[in-house]
């Protein structure tokens, strides 16, 4: 196994002007299916890298074999982040498996984790096996991603809905919300205002914080100062 | 107008599932297999909720059993598979055409033959446009080419499928299903309804029975079915052809392309354009019937044209019956789930020109 713990600060990951908030050593990001629950974790990974020497992105996604963060596994060792996930992931016996060293995530407490969970409450159940030790350790955030233009999820109770399904299949209650509502390529900045009162009636139905926004970085200037805990994310080509 | 707000995000998979909905389908039957699995997936989720029924069925040749139950009954209906499973359909297919119902097949294609891959293909090109199944037939052949599409030619694909009593395949693939793009679902235009007296819906004893059946043992009135299928067949081919032609008035050189192949070529003719290439694009959307006017016409125009296809070359027959050979139709592919790049699409561009002598 590489030793990812030796690299520097990757080169061309500018340094955040306003420091992101603390973040609990587990991240876990769930959410409905197409969400951008993958998108949002491997930028949070780059941006966790910034402060911790040893950051990792677990690939739990046991649903969906189209998209896998393996694909990427170079620009991942580039960055100095070490990829949990399955061995057999792209190869002929592409089960729905998780990865050997999946406990890593659980045991190795210098490690920040980022988890990736497969969408709606099928993905989550893959939680099962770790579930008990992440709430044991009290040292984490599930995350709750949505996207208010998905069609599944246009209404502040559908997602309410979809997300307690993910939290009973998944075994761990949320604590907060990203709101990563996009429109992809033609995501403009009224897509992401309009989206603010949906993501709080969200909240509020929940009882949950919204902890970030997500913007693309291209539009984030516009939007900085206007939006609280905003986080510009750069859209990963195949992943 | 539409504004941006109004739209959503969606997978071609689902795009198409949601549009089936709004075409008034309320009966899906399907069996998983990537890259089309969100579909059924989808129809599961929303079927429930709206009225409607949603089955897994056993195995792909259940489910397109299934739909011809349904379409006897004239309800609109929908199976959704991939490659191998199409495959399967293909007895299916058959039975639907001989018993002259409407229905909506999907075929998300993956790479092939046998199970093949999962990763994007045109290779069933042949398979929809020749042979689903035995016995003459044809099915009307929708080719999208973006998710919006993907969403308006299943509307499409229902509206014909009940006006000419046949099945409409669309043929999408894996890029196609899994790529998600802003749709806008209030702009989808559903057809009038048809009227179907022969359904079987019950005679409440005032009329003979309607029979849905393929089944003809008296060579005469076979040979007749086959006759007035053709009839109908004609009908369509002069009326129903699809397609888009992308900066053709000028152009030296054509290309040939439908869906994702479409895409890429549109950035590579784009590039060759700067280099004062005269190079356009004609997409078919119908893939049967194939829009042989467009590229008759082209033949008497462009000196060369080319097939970008994700295939061994399957399309390009067509293009060479079109244009009866008139001009020399070169093949620009990838096959196995591999998608050809832009660059290489240029490079097939560049070499024709330099071979008709048409860069400057």
């Amino acid at each position: 196994m590489k030793d990812f713990t030796r690299f520097s600060r990757p080169a061309g990951i500018a340094k955040q002007k306003k420091p992101m908030r603390d973040f609990k050593r587990i991240t876990l990001l769930c959410g409905h299916y197409g969400s951008g629950k993958t998108n949002v974790a491997v930028n949070l990974a780059v941006a966790l890298r910034e402060r911790y020497p040893r950051v990792a992105v677990a690939d739990l996604d046991i649903v969906n074999p189209y998209f896998r963060s393996k694909d990427s596994r170079g620009q991942f060792e580039d960055l100095g982040i070490r990829l949990i996930c399955s061995e057999y992931a792209n190869t002929n016996v592409d089960l729905p498996a998780l990865p050997q060293d999946m406990y890593a995530v659980t045991d190795d407490k210098d490690l920040r984790v980022v988890i990736d969970v497969g969408g709606d409450d099928r993905g989550a159940l893959a939680l099962g096996r770790i579930a008990p030790r992440i709430l044991e350790e009290k040292d984490y955030e599930m995350l709750a991603v949505i996207n208010a233009s998905r069609p599944l999820t246009r209404t502040p109770q559908d997602t309410v809905d979809v997300l307690r399904e993910i939290e009973a299949a998944g075994g761990i209650p949320f604590t907060g919300i990203v709101n990563n509502t996009n429109l992809g390529r033609e995501t403009d900045p009224d897509v992401i205002f309009d989206s603010v009162s949906y993501a709080e009636t969200v909240s509020n139905l929940m009882s949950i914080p919204v902890v970030m926004t997500s913007v693309p970085k291209e539009i984030f200037p516009k939007l900085q100062g206007k939006i609280e805990n905003l986080f510009p994310l750069e859209l990963q080509k195949k992943l | 107008m539409i504004t941006v707000s109004d739209k959503v995000l969606m997978k071609g998979n689902e795009a198409i599932a949601e549009a089936a909905i709004i075409a008034g389908c309320r009966h899906y039957f399907g069996y998983p297999i990537t890259p089309q699995t969100e579909v059924a997936a989808y129809m599961a989720k929303r079927m429930p909720k709206i009225g409607g029924c949603f089955l897994q069925a056993e195995s792909e040749i259940a489910a397109i059993n299934m739909v011809y139950g349904v379409a006897s009954t004239g309800k609109r209906v929908m199976t959704s598979s991939s490659s191998p499973g199409i495959s399967l359909k293909g007895e299916g297919l058959s039975y639907l055409a001989g018993s002259d119902l409407p229905a909506l097949v999907v075929n998300v294609q993956r790479g092939g033959p046998g199970l093949g891959g999962i990763q994007p293909s045109q290779s069933d090109y042949f398979q929809a446009t020749r042979a689903g199944g035995h016995g003459d037939f044809k099915m009307i052949v929708l080719a999208p080419a973006s998710v919006q599409e993907m969403a308006e030619l299943t509307v499409k694909g229902f509206d014909l499928a009940d006006k000419y009593r046949m099945t409409t395949m669309l043929l999408a693939d894996g890029t196609m299903g899994q790529m998600m793009e802003p749709v806008a679902l209030n702009e989808l235009k559903v057809g009038a309804p048809v009227e179907k007296p022969w359904a079987t819906t019950g005679t409440k004893l005032e009329r003979e029975h309607n029979i849905v059946n393929s089944l003809f043992l008296d060579p005469a009135a076979l040979e007749q079915t086959n006759f007035e299928r053709f009839d109908r067949y004609k009908t369509i081919e002069e009326n129903e052809t699809m397609y888009e032609e992308y900066l053709m008035d000028d152009a030296d050189i054509a290309i040939a392309a439908f869906g994702i192949a479409a895409r890429v070529s549109k950035n590579a003719i784009d590039e060759a354009r700067k280099d004062g290439i005269k190079v356009g694009m004609i997409r078919p959307i119908t893939l049967w019937p194939f829009p042989v006017v467009p590229f008759r016409k082209a033949a008497d125009q462009v000196k060369a044209m080319i097939s970008v296809e994700l295939s061994m070359g399957q399309m390009i027959e067509d293009v060479r019956l079109a244009t009866e050979c008139k001009v020399p139709v070169t093949l620009c592919n990838r096959v196995g789930g591999m998608i050809p790049s832009p660059e290489q699409v240029l490079e097939s561009i560049r070499t024709a020109a330099a071979k008709i002598g048409g860069a400057n």
